[in-house]
């Protein structure tokens, strides 16, 4: 494989400089920049770059995988009844071990642009915003950039390269929660309210913002978009290695000799990330048990390691691809403690809106402390046990606990003998 | 509305499709918990606590749990709510919600009408698992009306939800995340929506409770409660009063579908605290002369020289109360003889109350049921400060203005019981509703759009919009273009609209703001036949009295005056209140008698020869009529003690006395109203607003008492070591007793809302025919005007003329939801609130007149107050308050100069 060939192969990334400054816009251009918005906009019908998408077989880089142009497909046709449909870049990115978003935030801002103004183009949206995490300060600045650059260039604003489309878009600094990425909580904040999550239906495509249609996708799934648009569906299908499309964005964190963010066939499996690109585990540890796809996914175990990294797959294990960015337990470290972690914050970002979440994860995060801190009652596992089947989608109002217990529920199946010995011996025995 | 067939725990039944599941579960009588959802705020999915379990088809045998309030109703449905899972699911809820509850119980003022108690015990929690701490709030303060526990929430939205969402409350919110969300406000205060009241009721646990109930507070089992209606108004918001050892603890909200539903206004709720104050007047009082102090006397004596004035060859004149019962009022009418017999209220209003009720019979307009009001799609308030005026019109109103939006939520197929779906597909839009007043209002930001101007203004605006509706209504000449298009855009709204609501009533103290409305609707009728009026009145038996009487106050002074009467004979008013200070004094002293039947003192009664103790509202029973016709019963709650009687009473024995009047058989109160059906047959509703006093439900009399009063043998154990007779009430149905028929009684007869497992005021869901409808067996109360369909209505003709541009001012009375009305601000919390007096200017005006905020003005010769600043009202208006205490009647109509006073 030629170089060429090999970084045709990492649209997201290839043209990303090495010295860590953002794309400008010429280099963005130089690179294929807004080559995919011309073509849409000069000869695609909104209805044709849906199919397009439609086709390439995106999912949604969010963490539910939902297929993108399923997505797009269902904002209705404007009746004109009222001004106003929007197109939203979920940039929250507050998952505990993902950090894909800003990678691709910082790196290529215009790379995110171009894919909100393409999918507002399909979406025949007129508004767009860039729903943004408010730790990531150097995303701001770049994409603020970005944002002026393309209006300069008649990227954005009245009648987009002539095509009679127009689009604004604001980028909007989020508070600072974790449930503000959840999409409709997104949208509640947006509109200045409490960002608590909305029940569906309506979905946000037919009532989302002001009551408008409005469109929420993931920055890694709009960063996606210009290049389908661009090089065609069949050719991002091809980069995958499964039959979801294109790259992603996959990273592994922990005690791993080289962790990082990589850009990578969709679907290489968990052991070629970790023992090719992430090194392996550091020297002397062992591997006990993985979080694949963020904070809020079941733990998988050392036999897990050749699924492959895609939706189905991963799902298959018994657990999710999630945000793709992975977690990694060595032997060393304690379940209990880092559960604990994990579940600490999970407690900390409920709404507060739904009981179970709002009491039930506190409860749960005291018993891990108690446990942890050698305070544990045999019974604490069983009420702990009885959490995870509780707090399930459904019974609370949104999956913010139901996905506070993934990790909780197969590390209780996992490693059930470290909570015991935890409690048996009134102490962690990993200090 | 079409029908589903669902089966719950196997059986079929037969409910209306699209609701929520919760809601119908509820109407079919099964006790599913609940926390978050209500039936006037509908569901938000929060607290998860009405879990069910839905099931696909008869093969699936696992099911899903699912919330019922957010699940519709559809046919075929397969429900179950005893499955062992979803049971221990809510139970399992239950203990979440009790981990930082802090079981203070017995300390806490919703213990024994507690919704979290209630649904605790119904979902079978227990024994707490939990062995960690408890979080903490700070609590604040919130002013004289509602108190706060931070500690007792169980974060089911509730409050928020009525407060600024249904009532449209700025300062109260939810802050925090996670497991401290805090209700409250941003900082301790006062709250400042005038619905804040219902707060207590709203809060299914202790957060929210009665802050002046504190002070004399009594549980829920230990009150004696009767059904009552409110005096603070003319709406005639139903009531349960509840009292023990003699002093009134505190009004609930008494549910009538037609009337005020779940809500009262603050004043209503929290000025029944005149019936305890010190001001009441407890024994006969008589004074030997003038400039005498009064003296007490006993029963006997003031009703001997009751019966002795009266019998002296004296021209007697009777000066009934719009805030007395029908009863007592046509008593006094009986007493001094009809032609002598004068309305206790400005002969002006008395004018004003009867072109409304002629408006009203004439038809073809029916008047709207309170309770109706929020079905309305588009509405016009022509004149009246109904905030002020009206406050559960105003509430009414403002869910009113969300049907036209709720199109959106309908076109989007969200149930718009769905609330917050709802709401938010319908956020952007603004009802068409349109408000025409003198000043601003507090509803102004709610109107999609408002006029302000001088009542003359409003009129002719008025009469502009019925012209556009109807050419053959008269036209106005000289509109410029601006108001011509106002009316122009109202008209065409009020027009499209499905059920559009007309709105005036007497406030503006302008005839023609009323024939102006009249206009609009009969206008609207002719294209419309759902076209609804609503016209307010200032007291609680305003419409009631006006029916009785074909002159008022000003009148009987008159007689006075003339010579042509020397003793006058007063119901339950305070003359001051009605016309000129002086007048009134100087009639007063001309008068050889003056009696006085009150229960408060005040102006009129330290001037009166005689003061008879009579009873409150809640010591006597009685009818009133509300602004809308309805004739109302309300129910004694308790005997007083002492010498206070009712009204009725002390007239009856007088007449007895005299032997020759009318009055003299009447032994019930049953017997007047009978007098009343006879004389009036208009007012032949009367009678069946409800039971008579002989009516026994299987022999038996309605217990004033709960099935578990305490104390009953042991109270009076300092006086007394036997049990006292319960007293006797042979005019009403009611028992002074725990004893009596325990199940449910007519509607008009419910003393409290109380099921078994339903502790709280919830309860009320099995009184309904259906969860948030009528009661069973029809709300109460008659109407006593009924419409003439059939007639053509002729148009009112004269509009008044444009007023040559002056220095003068238009005078306009400002309204106070607490200050203006009479016995609220015997009520120590009411009247903390009420504003000093003072006189608004716009400030261009005042800028014109040397005038600047805080200057001492005087206006007419005899208003004083400083100047307020206030630019909400119009150029060319001063604003005056009305029925501040000892300020007297207010000003109203014509033109007035203010002039500053240099002390
Ligand atoms: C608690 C919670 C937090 C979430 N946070 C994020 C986030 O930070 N960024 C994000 O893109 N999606 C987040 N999601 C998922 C979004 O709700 C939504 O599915 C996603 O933005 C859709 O984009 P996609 O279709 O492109 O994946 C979160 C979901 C939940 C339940
Ligand atoms: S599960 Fe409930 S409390 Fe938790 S984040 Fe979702 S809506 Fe909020
Ligand atoms: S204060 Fe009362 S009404 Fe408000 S959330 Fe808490 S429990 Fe519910
Ligand atoms: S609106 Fe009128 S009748 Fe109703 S509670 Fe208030 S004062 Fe009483
Ligand atoms: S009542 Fe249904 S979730 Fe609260």
């Amino acid at each position: 494989m030629s170089t060429q060939e090999r970084s045709r192969k990492k649209p997201l990334t290839r043209a990303m400089r090495s010295d860590g400054e953002p794309l400008g816009i010429k280099e963005y251009e130089m690179s294929g920049g807004y080559e995919g918005l011309g073509k849409a906009l000069r000869d695609m019908s909104p209805h044709d770059v849906i199919e397009e998408v439609t086709a390439s077989n995106l999912r949604g880089r969010g963490g539910a995988g939902f297929p993108t142009g399923m997505k797009w497909s269902a904002v209705p046709p404007d009746d004109g009844s009222a001004p106003h449909r929007y197109v939203i870049s979920n940039s929250d990115e507050m998952e505990p071990g993902a950090f894909k978003d800003r990678i691709l935030m910082e790196g290529n801002p215009h790379q995110l642009v171009e894919g909100l103004i393409i999918a507002g183009y399909a979406t025949q949206s007129d508004r767009g915003y860039i729903f943004l995490r408010w730790a990531y300060g150097r995303s701001a600045q770049r994409l603020k950039r970005a944002i002026e650059e393309a209006y300069g260039a008649g990227y954005l604003g009245h009648n987009i390269l002539n095509s009679g489309y127009s689009l604004d878009i604001y980028l909007h600094i989020s508070a600072g929660r974790y449930i503000c990425g959840e999409e409709t909580a997104l949208l509640n904040s947006i509109e200045g309210k409490r960002a608590i999550p909305r029940g569906r239906p309506p979905f946000p495509q037919v009532c989302g913002l002001w009551g408008r249609p409005a469109v929420v996708n993931n920055a890694e799934t709009l960063s996606n978009v210009p290049h389908i648009i661009r090089n065609g569906a069949d050719w991002y299908r091809a980069l995958s290695l499964s039959a979801d499309g294109g790259t992603k964005m996959y990273a592994v964190s922990g005690k791993v000799k080289n962790p990082g963010a990589w850009e990578l066939p969709m679907g290489i499996t968990m052991r070629e990330l970790l023992y090719d690109h992430a090194g392996g585990i550091k020297e002397g540890l062992k591997l006990k048990g993985i979080i694949p796809g963020g904070a809020s996914t079941d733990f998988l175990l050392e036999e897990h390691l050749d699924t492959a990294m895609d939706y189905d797959s991963v799902q298959k294990a018994g657990s999710r691809l999630g945000t793709g960015t992975m977690i990694i337990l060595d032997d060393k470290t304690c379940p209990v403690g880092m559960v604990h972690n994990l579940e600490r914050f999970f407690s900390r970002e409920s709404c507060g809106w739904c009981t179970p979440c709002r009491e039930g994860l506190p409860w749960v995060e005291k018993m891990l402390r108690a446990i942890e801190n050698g305070q544990g009652h045999h019974e604490d596992i069983e009420i702990l046990e009885e959490h995870t089947r509780l707090l399930r989608p459904g019974n609370t109002f949104c999956v913010h606990a139901p996905g506070a217990m993934e990790p909780l529920q197969s590390a209780l199946k996992f490693f059930r003998a470290d909570f015991e010995q935890h409690i048996e011996e009134g102490r962690c025995p990993y200090k | 509305m079409t029908t589903a067939s669902i089966h719950i725990d196997g059986n079929a039944y037969s409910v209306t499709a699209g609701q929520s599941l919760l809601r119908a579960c509820l109407s079919l009588g099964f006790n599913v918990p609940y926390f978050c959802w209500h039936p006037a705020l509908e569901s938000v999915g929060a607290c998860r606590q009405c879990a069910v379990k839905l099931y696909r088809d008869e093969k699936d045998t696992r099911g899903r749990i699912a919330m019922s309030c957010m699940t519709p109703v559809t046919d075929g449905m397969i429900v179950s709510i005893e499955d062992p899972d979803v049971r221990k699911f809510r139970a399992r809820n239950i203990e979440w919600l009790m981990l930082n509850h802090p079981h203070d119980c017995p300390v806490c003022d919703e213990g024994g009408e507690c919704h979290l108690q209630d649904m605790t015990v119904m979902t079978g929690h227990t024994y707490r698992r939990t062995r960690f701490r408890k979080r903490t709030y700070r609590n604040q303060d919130l002013g004289p009306f509602v108190n706060h526990e931070m500690n007792r929430c169980i974060q089911c939205y509730r409050c928020v939800r009525f407060y600024r969402d249904y009532a449209h409350g700025r300062d109260l919110d939810v802050f925090g995340i996670h497991d401290s969300v805090y209700f409250g406000r941003h900082e301790d205060g006062v709250l400042q929506n005038i619905f804040a009241g219902n707060l207590v009721e709203i809060c299914p646990t202790g957060v929210f409770t009665d802050k002046t109930g504190k002070r004399h507070f009594v549980r829920k089992w230990d009150l004696q409660t009767a059904p009552s209606v409110c005096v603070h108004c003319g709406l005639g918001c139903n009531i349960i009063p509840g009292e023990r050892g003699g002093e009134l603890r505190r009004i609930r909200n008494r549910f009538n579908g037609s009337v005020n539903g779940y809500f009262l206004c603050d004043r209503g709720r929290y000025g029944y605290e005149f019936v305890n104050s010190p001001s009441r007047v407890r024994q006969p009082l008589r004074r030997d002369g003038r400039g005498e102090h009064h003296k007490p006397l006993r029963s006997e004596e003031a009703r001997a020289l009751f019966a002795d004035i009266l019998s002296r060859k004296g021209r007697v004149v009777g000066v009934g109360s719009p805030r007395a019962s029908l009863e007592a009022n046509f008593a006094l009418r009986a007493l001094v003889g009809p032609e002598h017999f004068f309305a206790g209220m400005a002969d002006t209003e008395l004018a004003l109350i009867q072109r409304q009720i002629d408006i009203m019979k004439i038809g073809p307009v029916p008047a709207i049921p309170l309770g109706k009001v929020a079905t309305c799609d588009a509405v016009l308030v022509l004149g009246e400060d109904v905030t002020n005026t009206a406050p559960i019109l105003a509430l009414n109103i403002l869910q009113a203005c969300r049907n036209a939006p709720m199109a959106r939520a309908d076109a989007l197929h969200i149930p718009r019981w769905e609330d917050r779906a709802a709401r938010e597909a319908a956020q952007q839009v603004k009802g068409p509703f349109f408000l025409i007043t003198a000043h601003d209002t507090w509803l102004d930001e709610s109107a999609e759009l408002v006029f302000k101007g001088t009542p003359d203004d409003i009129a002719r605006l008025g009469f502009v919009v019925a012209h556009f509706l109807d050419e053959d209504c008269p036209s106005v000449a000289g509109m410029d273009g601006d108001r011509t298009d106002i009316a122009r855009t109202i008209a065409r709204s009020l027009g499209q609209a499905r059920d559009p609501l007309i709105i005036s009533g007497p406030g503006t103290g302008s005839g023609y703001v009323i024939d102006a409305a009249a206009n609009i609707a009969w206008a609207l009728r002719k294209n419309n036949r759902n076209a609804r009026l609503s016209f307010t009145v200032p007291e609680c038996n305003s419409l009631g009295l006006a029916f009785m009487a074909s002159q008022a106050v000003d009148s009987a002074l008159a007689a006075v005056e003339r010579g042509a009467a020397d003793t006058l004979v007063i119901l339950e008013n305070d003359l001051f209140r009605r016309t000129d200070k002086d007048r009134i004094i100087a009639c007063l002293n001309a008068c050889k008698h003056v009696v006085l039947l009150d229960h408060l003192m005040h102006g009129t009664a330290s001037l009166a020869d005689l003061v008879l103790p009579v009873g409150t509202f809640a010591e006597t029973t009685g009818t009133l009529v509300s602004s809308e016709g309805r004739a109302q019963r309300f129910f004694q709650v308790y005997a007083p003690q002492g010498d206070i009687r009712p009204s009725w009473q002390w007239m009856r024995d007088a007449m007895t006395v005299r032997g020759t009047l009318r009055g003299a058989s009447w032994r019930y109160l049953d017997d007047i109203i009978a007098a009343i059906a006879g004389e009036f047959p208009e007012l032949q509703p009367v009678i069946d607003s409800a039971p008579p006093g002989a009516f026994r439900i299987k022999g038996l009399k309605v217990p004033r008492e709960t099935h578990r009063v305490s104390g009953r043998t042991s109270i009076h154990a300092d006086t007394t070591v036997h049990e006292p007779k319960p007293p006797d009430d042979p005019d009403s149905p009611f028992a002074f007793s725990m004893e009596g028929y325990g199940g449910k009684p007519p509607s008009s007869l419910i003393p409290r809302f109380w099921a078994p497992r339903w502790n709280s005021v919830q309860a009320l869901n099995k009184f309904q025919s259906e969860v948030g409808s009528d009661l069973v067996g029809g709300d109460p109360g008659c109407m006593v005007i009924e419409p003439n369909t059939g007639e053509e209505p002729v148009y009112r003709q004269s509009i008044p003329e444009v007023l040559a541009p002056s220095g003068s001012l238009v005078p306009v009375p400002l309204y106070h939801i607490f200050g203006s009305e009479e016995l609220s601000m015997f009520s120590s919390s009411v009247a903390g609130r009420a504003p000093c007096p003072y006189v608004a200017l716009n400030p261009r005006d005042a800028s014109r007149l040397g005038l600047s905020n805080g200057d001492e003005v005087e206006i007419a010769g005899r208003w004083r107050g400083p100047v307020v600043l206030r630019a909400g009202l119009p150029e060319g208006i001063v604003g005056v308050p009305s029925g501040l205490p000892g300020t007297g009647a207010g000003i109203t109509g014509g033109r007035v100069d203010v002039t500053k006073v240099t002390s």
